[in-house]
């Protein structure tokens, strides 16, 4: 076999539940400088009780970012693609945007709550220096504060039965405030902020809370039947409902219009400046001639990020920008850029070898049910 | 802490090999290895009657993070392959000493097998990392 990953120590971050994952068998790994769970034994179990049942996830590496000010309006219109004027009228929706460099480059993907004198922005754990470097020098001239809230633990509890026993462990204020939100809105509940959002194809919560708080949650949940689900579960969920992970279908060499990001670019009002808007202005006169497809295997073996996408009848070549083994399709699924002409099948090189594969929508599972 | 046998032979890649009374060689990998590699989706085992070499490419084995050659510890003739591993490749993570077993080979040379670790020598090729 292959060399195995090293065990070797290091310092990592470590969030409020640590303890509780080592005591329930997680398998901790370093995930952009956090000790994580990867599992807690089996990762195709856990996507499964997902899908047909509840799971949660301690995502309390993510950064949560207050924008708040008598500019932060105007502040978050210049800094991302997306528009929160489209949110102005309902107080806790959010909305998924990308933040762009200059040359049409994602910094980051992120999801912006309106909390009608300020956002609360939610962005990725190894992007954070970065992000919160780009996003305070873009703050010149403004009257905003930025500030990052590192004391707050997230815990996504999501499946088709997560809100309603989410709603039975919390007190009755908390449940019905949960009861009045819409998909995609999130509200605060004394110094809880609960959303019904997620990153797994399935209705859920995102709730961030202080850590004793999380805590007490996460035990609660975890007597009324949530199982723990680690990252790996989590990385499969995404890839199943299609979304993207920062770092694989995009970074800051790649634009959002080759990353199935299109949709969440605003270019109506046509005089709102965005940074990166330019670029992408420019990229779509000159054509755009990749795109974001998924690939489909039935047969044995594993799409793998970095695999070879080979067009028959053409030199051009695409990439496989993550794949992996769909638990709830039983076969391999993979997102791949390929050249914006690629027919219904393509071949990918696994291990050497040409291996023909079906092309469909970046799409492949949503609340249970497959889509392809 | 991962399950090392001691009546096994073991490989630095991971592989065990267990000496049969009749003279054969069984082949897996083992629990750290399974440990290591997460949920197991597929294993691609060689052909009965194939013939492998010690050291060379024996199978593959996937799990959901990534794909692993498996090598043999000893040149010979495989005489069976694990057919359940096509439907439950998960035997690999539960049972990787005994339901999860690969392949068996009519060895060439015994000897080979004497080049591989003991529960001891490879106990300590796990803990150097």
């Amino acid at each position: 076999m292959a060399p195995l990953l090293g065990t070797g120590l290091f310092m990592a971050h470590r969030t409020a539940l640590y303890d509780i994952h080592l005591a329930a068998g997680g398998k901790m790994v370093d995930f952009g400088g956090w000790d994580m769970p990867i599992n807690y034994g089996s990762q195709i179990d856990e996507h499964h009780q997902v899908r047909r049942h509840a799971g949660m996830f301690d995502v309390s590496h993510m950064t949560v970012v207050d924008v708040s000010g008598p500019d932060a309006r105007r502040y978050l219109r210049a800094l991302l693609a997306n528009d929160v004027a489209r949110i102005d009228n309902t107080r806790g929706k959010a909305i998924y945007s990308a933040m762009l460099n200059p040359d049409g480059g994602v910094i980051d993907d992120l999801i912006a709550y309106n909390l009608d004198t300020w956002y609360r922005l939610v962005v990725n754990c190894a992007t954070r220096d970065k992000d919160l470097a780009w996003m305070s020098r873009q703050a010149e001239g403004y009257a905003v504060v930025v500030s990052e809230r590192p004391e707050l633990a997230m815990i996504a509890v999501q499946g088709p039965e997560a809100t309603r026993i989410t709603s039975d462990v919390i007190d009755t204020d908390k449940a019905a405030l949960i009861a009045s939100l819409g998909n995609f809105q999130g509200a605060e509940a004394g110094d809880w902020f609960i959303a019904k959002t997620g990153y797994t194809g399935e209705e859920g919560l995102e709730i961030m809370l202080p850590a004793v708080d999380a805590i007490n949650l996460w035990q609660a949940l975890a007597q009324a039947g949530v199982v723990p689900c680690g990252l790996g579960a989590r990385d499969t969920l995404r890839l199943e409902a299609g979304m993207n992970l920062y770092g694989h279908e995009m970074d800051e060499s790649t634009s959002p219009l080759v990353a199935n990001m299109g949709w969440t670019i605003a270019w109506e009002p046509a005089d709102r400046d965005f940074s990166g808007r330019a670029a992408l202005q420019q990229q779509r006169q000159a054509g755009i001639n990749e795109k974001l497809v998924g690939l489909v295997l039935k047969e044995r073996g594993v799409l793998r990020a970095e695999q070879e996408v080979i067009i028959p009848g053409s030199d051009a070549r695409g990439t496989i920008t993550s794949g992996t083994f769909s638990p709830t399709l039983g076969h391999s699924i993979a997102m791949a850029r390929v050249p914006a002409t690629i027919g219904s099948h393509c071949q990918v090189l696994m291990r050497g070898k040409p291996v023909t594969v079906e092309v469909v929508k970046p799409n492949f599972v949503r609340h249970g049910q497959a889509l392809i | 802490m991962s399950e090392i046998r001691n009546e096994l032979k073991y490989l630095p890649s991971h592989e065990w090999a267990r000496l049969e009374a009749d003279g054969t060689v069984t082949i897996g990998i083992s629990d750290h290895a399974q440990e290591s590699l997460g949920d197991v989706v597929y294993v691609e085992t060689p052909e009965v009657g194939s013939t492998i070499n010690a050291g060379e490419e024996a199978g593959v084995v996937e799990s959901v993070k990534a794909a692993s050659d498996i090598y043999s510890p000893v040149s010979g003739e495989v005489i069976e392959v694990n057919e359940s591993l096509e439907d439950a490749p998960e035997q690999v993570n539960s049972s990787p000493y005994d339901d999860g077993w690969f392949f068996r080979v009519k060895p060439n040379d015994l000897s080979e097998l004497e080049d591989a670790l003991d529960a001891s020598g490879y106990q300590s090729t796990i803990e150097e990392g």
